[in-house]
């Protein structure tokens, strides 16, 4: 549905976004990951046709978002940052004037004008002036703003910034609701909100994407994917020669007594390359030790994000998105 | 027609949505209430060689309404979508730059109109009370409010040009203000023109405001300033369009 090659864009001397390629398939939700000034809402006004690029291609359902604008535009519903509205009209009458300009017709306007609004739980603000609303329900008057005419896409810029807990989780499961119908491609920094709520994640720092994947796969080419952890809780008569058996393993690095009560000794191992973990429960099978625990902390979305867009990991081999 | 249309409404409604309009009518009924007053007083005086409608159509106080009243009505149509960023929704719906740029003229060329509309009752009540014409002739009501709606339309499509380079509202106007202002009182520079019915003098008379008032409140029409004034409309929009446009490489 979505489809960019090659984009550029710069303001001045700085670049924005550095050739930029992705795609996003039809029905995916693929959630736009990176720091402030990553190029996130630059590229999403690029994807809208709000700003023009200085290279590359997009092309919006099959038109190009540049040479066939109109019709690309008219496929996209957008949320832009901070959802300006004209504060003096009311949210049943933007609805139904966005709606009009969308090229809904006439005799339909009012029915989907009574969709959004069901869909985005406004019906009872219906009748009140847009400047009078709470961040919240303005964000909601945008959101049925950019459902209003059905659009195949939704490009969604920061759709919770800005609301309280309460409200965030709404529009999040809002969003989720909307999956079934429509592709989407979001934008956030806040991690666990991409984690909830999308397929496929593109992580993307200063201008470059510098991962893609779904949160799972991130986690593993990140390399952290057991966050160099991995605890083990055996019953051994002996700590010491038990911390040297552990150490000689495969996939091993290095491992360390981090404390012991009685017979019991816990052990943390940090990993070489690939999971210690089944090596470690045959090791115990061969020398019966007894078992009590064996475990490895999965890391965050949180610690992925953070290896790729500080460049510490970010050599490490990134899945390359198969469809761009 | 039917995006023209939809935006044209909404330029129409916000203008009346929001106390500006009302509070520029109130005011422009003050001021033209007051010229009418004056207009009609001269009348007890003695017999006079302007009508009514020429002298309400010429005075100080009229022309001093008339040229503030373009900053204040075309200041805020793009440099408010600018500022407050509903410039971007608008802009990500299908819809044409020029498709904007003509809804935002004609709504606000609609709004002007609309504000001169109650200055004819003047003239009705005028007419009722002394069963007299406040003009010369049929045509001078005529001449008087097309000229008003000519001048109306090349002065907006400035504003727009000027509200189209700048997302401050005050600019806008300032620089509106600026170009009318020269534009105006260019004409009133024939003194400069040394003797009578020298082509500088003649060139000064067609382009100003007031002599072109004196005229068409007389019923006597002139197809020249008609001309000039379509043309210089369609040079605007056509500026205002580019400008609107290049507000895409600039940000």
């Amino acid at each position: 549905m979505i489809s960019v090659k090659g984009l550029t864009k710069s303001y001045g001397s700085t670049d924005a976004v550095r050739d930029l390629s992705f795609s996003v398939d039809r029905g995916e939700v693929v959630g736009f990951l990176g720091p402030n000034g990553a190029g996130k809402s630059t590229t999403m006004k690029i994807l809208c046709g709000y700003l023009p690029a200085d290279a590359g291609e997009v092309s919006i359902a099959g038109f190009n978002i540049f040479s066939q604008s109109l019709k690309a535009r008219s496929r996209i519903g957008y949320l832009p940052e901070n959802v300006p509205l004209y504060p003096e009209m009311r949210v049943g009458e933007y609805l139904a004037y966005r709606a009009a300009l969308k090229g809904v017709r006439s005799r339909r306007i009012a029915e989907k004008v009574e969709d959004a609004l069901q869909l985005c739980n406004l019906g009872h603000v219906q009748r009140q002036i847009i400047g009078t609303l709470s961040k919240g329900y303005r964000q909601r008057v945008g959101l049925a703003d950019a459902l209003v005419n059905e659009p195949d896409i939704l490009i969604l810029d920061e759709p919770t910034i800005g609301l309280d807990p309460g409200q965030i989780r709404e529009v999040r499961s809002l969003i989720k609701g909307l999956a079934t119908r429509h592709t989407i491609l979001l934008s956030s920094h806040i991690l666990s909100e991409v984690e909830m709520t999308c397929s496929r994640v593109l992580i993307l720092n200063k201008g470059q994407i510098v991962a893609t994947g779904t949160p799972a796969e991130l986690r593993e080419s990140s390399g952290l994917s057991l966050s160099g952890v991995v605890r083990l809780e055996v019953q051994v008569p002996d700590a010491g020669a038990t911390l040297k058996a552990l150490q000689e393993l495969p996939h091993v690095a290095s491992a360390s007594l981090v404390g012991r009560t009685g017979e019991w000794s816990t052990y943390e191992i940090i990993p070489s390359a690939g999971d210690p973990r089944p090596v470690l429960f045959e090791e115990a099978v061969r020398r019966a030790w007894k078992l009590r625990e064996l475990s490895a902390r999965e890391s965050s979305l949180e610690e992925v994000f953070t290896s790729f867009v500080t460049g510490g990991t970010a050599q490490v081999s990134l899945s390359e998105d198969p469809r761009s | 027609m039917r995006i023209l249309w939809t935006l044209w409404k909404r330029e129409v409604a916000s203008a009346f949505q929001t106390p500006m309009a009302w509070v520029i009518l109130f005011f422009l009924l003050l001021v033209t209430g007051f010229n009418f007053y004056a207009g009609v007083t001269v009348l007890n005086h003695g017999p006079t060689e302007v009508t009514v409608v020429e002298s309400f159509f010429n005075t100080i106080f009229f022309w001093f309404a008339f040229l503030l009243l373009f900053p204040l009505l075309t200041m805020r149509l793009f440099s408010e979508e600018y500022r407050s960023g509903t410039i971007e929704p608008l802009m990500t719906a299908p819809v044409r730059d020029s498709q904007v740029v003509m809804a935002k003229f004609l709504g606000v060329l609609f709004l002007y109109s609309v504000l001169w509309l109650p200055t004819g009752l003047y003239f009705a009540i005028f007419w009722w009370q002394t069963h007299l014409s406040a003009a010369g002739a049929l045509g001078a009501y005529f001449g008087s409010y097309f000229l008003l709606f000519l001048m109306g339309m090349f002065y907006l499509s400035l504003g727009c040009l000027c509200s189209s380079m700048t997302r401050h509202q005050i600019t806008a106007a300032v620089m509106t203000f600026a170009l009318i202002s020269l534009f105006f009182l260019t004409g009133l520079l024939s003194f400069l023109a040394g003797h009578t019915g020298s082509f500088m003098q003649g060139i000064t008379i067609m382009f100003s405001p007031i002599d072109q008032m004196t005229q068409f409140s007389r019923g006597i029409f002139d197809s020249r300033p008609v001309i000039w004034y379509l043309a210089m409309t369609a040079l605007c929009l056509f500026l205002t369009l580019q400008s609107f446009q290049a507000r895409r490489w600039r940000s």
